[in-house]
C-alpha cells in the first residue's frame, strides 16, 4: 500500500504538516495529504474494533462545530470523531441562533473565539467564510464545506477509500460525474487526485460544467459514455432536485437518461471499477440503487466510515501543537 | 473669499488651450485671470509651484459619493454624482439637494435617476431633473434589462439633451454572479458569469443609441470583446464615450485570491488579456475618460465572505497616481492623461470646467508628478477599502483649487 512519499522537504525533519488550519486542499502538499491519510489509517482499525473505540488524546480539549447550512452526516461524523478521541465536542446550528438576527459573521467568530475552544469545525454556505473566520481566532479551524469552494475532509475520505480499495492513487481513471459547477467536493476532488496523480476526468451536461478546469488538469466529458470508457473509480455527484426542473438540466428523467449511473454505462468502465458517492444519493436520478447497494463495487457505506477516521486523523493532527506534542512545537 | 493667487514656476497643462509650459498662472475673482508670463499684482499671495504640474482640477465622472475630503486630497474639485445614493436620485428634489452637497469644497453634478427607484422599469422625470441640475441621466449599478425600456430612455434623454451613463453588464447574465467566469472563479467557488455579458449590453446599447441618436456614456468598459464593440459604434458614427476606472487597467481576477473582498467590483475583475487590452483601449483613444469609481463602503460591508460583501472601492485619493502610471508606462502622455480627467468629462456631460482659459472657474490641481509614496487605506480620509492597499505608487497631489480657494495643500 502506498505511504507517505518520501519527498526531499521532509528529509531534514521538516515538519509534516505546516498548517494551522485545515482550510481546503489548495494549500496540500502531495506529502502533507499522503500524511494525512496515513495518520488516518490507524484509527480505521480503532473503529472497527468491537470494544471500547476510544482515544484520550483529546481529554480536555473543546471542540466546536459551528455549522451554519444544514448537514447530518458531516456534523455527525466530525462529533464522532472528536468524542472517540476524548474531546468535549459542543454543536452549534444555525436554527435560533444569534447569526440569524443579524449578526455578522465576524462578530459570531470573535463570541466563539472569546469561549476559549481548541478546535473549530465550520461549515458555510459561502464561498470563503471558514477562511474569514479562521483569520479571526485563535484555535485551528477545520473546513466541513464553505459554499462551492471546498470540503477538504470529503476530499481525504474519498483518497483514503480509494487508496484502501485499489492500493494506490496515482495512474488511476478517476470520473466524478454530475453537478460539477456548484460542487465543493468535486473541486475539493480535482486537486487532491490530480495532486496525487491520478488522471481526473469531469463529466457533466455542459450546463453543469464551469469555465477553467483545464487549470486543475481535469478533462471534461459532455458524453458520459465518453467519459467512462476504462475509469478504474466514478464519482457520482448529488444533483438537487430544483436544478433539475428546468434551470440547469430540463427535468429528472432527462438528466437519469443521459447521466444516471446504469449498468449499461457502468460497464463502459474496466471491470473492476470502484462507485463512490459523497452522499445523500438520489437514487433513480443520479445512479441506480442497485448499483449503489453492491458492495462489490460500491464504497459507498465505506466513504462514511473512512469519514470518521479521516475527519479523527485532522484533529489529531491540527492540535499537536496546542497539545506540546514533541516535534510539533 | 481669498485674495488674488499667483502660481508661479509650474509646468501648467491645459488640453483646452493646447498649452504645456512652465508659465504663471493667475486667479482673480475665482476665475483664471492671466496665464503667461503674467506680473502678479501686489495683493497676491505668489506660491512657487517649481517642479510641479499644474492642472485643471479632476472632474470625478461617476463617484457613488460626494466625498469632499477625500476629493480634495486626490485633486478632484467635481464630481459627477451617480444617482445610487439612498434614496435614489429620482425626484427632481433630491437632485437639487445633491447638487449643493458638497460646496463650496467640491462642486456636485448629479446624475439623475433614468428610472423610478432606479429599477429599470418606468422612466423617471428627466426633463424636470434636468432643469434642477442634472447633468445626465444614469442607469444606475445595473443596466436596464429590458431593451424597450432603454431604447424609449435614449430617445426620450436626447431629446432633452441629456448624457445617458450605462452599466454594461447584460443583466440576466449576470444576476447573482460576483465575479468574471474563469479559472479563478471557479476555484474559489465564486458565482461567475462570462466576461462577454458586457460586450452583449454594449452591443445593444450602441444599437439603440445609434437607433435614437442619442449621446450614451459607458461608464466601465473592461473586456477586449467590449471595446471592439465600442470602437465599431465610434466608428458608424454613433455618439457614444468609453470610460474606465484604475482597478480594471492594473488589476485582474487574480486579485480576488485569497477571497479578497476590496477587490470585489462591479463589473468584477477580468482576465489578463481583458486588462491588456482596457490598457490598448486607453492607447487607441476607444476611452477617453479615466474615473475613479469612488464608492466607499464600511469595513461592516467589506468584511464579508466574498459573494455578501459590497462591491464597491474607495478611488478618489488614489485616481492621480495611478492614473500617472499610464504615463510612467508610455501608454499615453501627461496631456491627455490630464484630458481624461477633466476636459473630456467635462465636455462629456456639458460641464464649463475641465480649463484653464481666461475667465474658467478656477478650479486646480498642482502635483508632484514622481513623489513616491505607497498606498495605505488606513490613512485615507474616509472609508479605506481600496483594493490597491500597500502598492507602491507615485504621484502626490500637492495642492487643490476649488474657486480661486485652497481647500487641500501639503
Amino acid at each position: 500500500m502506498a505511504r507517505t512519499p518520501s519527498h526531499p522537504a521532509l528529509a531534514d525533519g521538516a515538519h509534516p504538516f505546516p498548517h494551522d488550519h485545515l482550510l481546503g486542499i489548495a494549500h496540500l502538499k502531495p506529502w502533507e495529504i499522503a500524511f494525512l491519510l496515513d495518520e488516518a489509517e490507524q484509527w480505521v482499525e480503532m473503529n472497527r474494533a468491537r470494544a471500547a473505540k476510544h482515544d484520550e488524546r483529546l481529554r480536555g480539549l473543546t471542540q466546536i462545530n459551528a455549522f451554519f447550512e444544514n448537514s447530518t452526516r458531516t456534523l455527525l461524523s466530525f462529533e464522532i470523531a472528536g468524542k472517540r478521541l476524548g474531546a468535549d465536542v459542543v454543536n452549534m446550528g444555525v436554527a435560533g441562533s444569534s447569526v440569524k438576527k443579524g449578526e455578522t459573521l465576524l462578530d459570531t467568530a470573535l463570541t466563539l473565539n472569546a469561549m476559549h475552544p481548541d478546535m473549530i469545525v465550520i461549515r458555510h454556505a459561502a464561498s470563503g467564510a471558514v477562511q474569514l473566520i479562521s483569520e479571526k481566532v485563535d484555535c485551528p479551524v477545520l473546513n466541513g464545506g464553505d459554499g462551492r469552494h471546498e470540503h477538504p475532509t470529503q476530499a481525504l475520505v474519498d483518497a483514503l477509500t480509494i487508496r484502501r480499495r485499489k492500493g494506490r492513487i496515482a495512474g488511476l481513471k478517476v470520473a466524478i460525474c454530475g453537478d460539477i459547477l456548484h460542487s465543493r467536493v468535486a473541486r475539493s476532488n480535482f486537486q487532491l487526485l490530480a495532486s496525487l496523480g491520478a488522471e481526473v476526468r469531469a463529466v457533466a451536461p455542459a450546463t453543469l460544467l464551469p469555465d477553467g478546469l483545464d487549470g486543475y488538469a481535469v478533462e471534461s466529458f459532455t458524453d458520459m459514455d465518453a467519459g467512462l470508457a476504462g475509469a478504474d473509480v466514478v464519482m457520482m455527484l448529488r444533483l438537487q432536485t430544483e436544478r433539475m426542473e428546468g434551470a440547469y438540466v430540463p427535468s429528472p428523467r432527462e438528466y437519469f437518461r443521459f447521466y444516471g449511473l446504469t449498468e449499461a454505462r457502468l460497464a463502459k468502465a474496466a471491470p473492476d471499477v470502484l462507485v463512490m458517492h459523497p452522499g445523500p444519493m438520489n437514487r433513480g436520478v443520479e445512479i441506480d440503487g442497485a448499483i449503489a447497494d453492491d458492495i462489490a463495487r460500491s464504497a459507498v457505506t465505506e466513504q462514511v466510515e473512512m469519514g470518521v477516521a479521516v475527519r479523527m486523523a485532522c484533529l489529531d493532527v491540527l492540535t499537536r501543537r496546542r497539545r506540546g506534542i514533541e516535534g510539533w512545537a | 473669499m481669498n485674495g488674488p493667487i499667483a502660481l508661479t514656476g509650474g509646468r501648467i497643462i491645459c488640453p483646452a488651450t493646447g498649452h504645456d509650459g512652465i508659465a504663471t498662472i493667475l486667479l482673480k475673482d475665482r476665475k483664471v485671470a492671466g496665464i503667461g508670463p503674467v506680473e502678479p499684482p501686489s495683493d497676491a499671495t505668489v506660491i512657487d509651484a517649481s517642479g510641479l504640474v499644474v492642472a485643471p482640477g479632476i472632474i470625478d465622472a461617476g463617484v457613488f459619493k460626494a466625498d469632499t475630503a477625500a476629493a480634495n486630497a486626490g485633486g478632484i474639485t467635481r464630481m459627477v454624482l451617480m444617482p445610487d445614493q439612498s434614496p435614489p436620485l429620482d425626484e427632481p428634489a433630491l437632485v437639487a439637494y445633491a447638487q449643493g452637497s458638497g460646496k463650496p469644497d467640491v462642486w456636485v453634478h448629479p446624475l439623475a435617476a433614468a428610472t423610478r427607484g432606479l429599477k429599470g422599469e418606468e422612466l423617471a422625470e428627466i426633463g424636470l431633473a434636468k432643469a434642477a441640475g442634472a447633468v445626465g441621466v444614469a442607469t444606475g449599478r445595473h443596466a436596464i434589462a429590458n431593451a424597450r425600456v432603454m431604447h424609449r430612455l435614449l430617445a426620450y434623454a436626447h431629446g432633452h439633451g441629456l448624457t445617458v451613463v450605462s452599466h454594461a453588464e447584460d443583466s440576466a447574465l449576470t444576476a447573482g454572479a460576483v465575479a468574471t467566469a474563469g479559472e479563478y472563479a471557479t476555484r474559489l467557488g465564486l458565482a461567475a458569469a462570462p466576461a462577454f455579458a458586457e460586450a452583449l449590453a454594449i452591443s445593444r446599447d450602441c444599437r439603440l443609441a445609434e437607433a435614437t441618436g442619442a449621446a450614451l456614456h459607458i461608464r466601465q468598459v473592461t473586456t477586449a470583446e467590449g471595446l471592439a464593440a465600442i470602437a465599431a459604434a465610434q466608428a458608424r458614427g454613433v455618439n457614444v464615450t468609453a470610460g474606465i476606472t484604475p482597478a480594471h487597467l492594473y488589476l485582474n481576477d487574480m486579485a480576488v485570491s485569497g477571497f479578497r473582498s476590496f477587490a470585489r467590483l462591479s463589473p468584477p475583475l477580468r482576465d489578463e488579456r481583458d486588462r491588456l487590452a482596457a490598457i490598448e483601449g486607453v492607447r487607441a483613444g476607444i476611452i477617453t475618460i479615466l474615473s475613479s469609481g469612488h464608492d466607499p463602503q464600511s469595513q461592516e460591508d467589506k468584511r464579508q465572505p466574498f459573494a455578501d460583501a459590497r462591491a464597491g472601492m474607495a478611488g478618489a485619493e488614489t485616481l492621480l497616481a495611478l492614473g500617472l502610471g499610464l504615463v510612467r508606462d508610455g501608454v499615453i502622455d501627461l496631456p491627455r492623461l490630464v484630458a481624461m480627467l477633466s476636459l473630456n468629462p467635462a465636455r462629456r456631460f456639458g460641464l464649463i470646467a475641465g480649463t484653464l482659459q481666461l475667465g474658467a472657474p478656477a478650479d486646480l490641481m498642482v502635483f508632484d508628478e514622481a513623489a513616491p509614496w505607497r498606498i495605505d487605506g488606513r490613512k485615507f480620509h474616509g472609508a479605506g477599502n481600496t483594493p490597491f492597499d500597500g502598492v507602491p505608487t507615485a504621484g502626490i497631489v500637492r495642492m487643490t483649487i476649488k474657486g480661486g480657494d485652497v481647500v487641500w495643500r501639503v
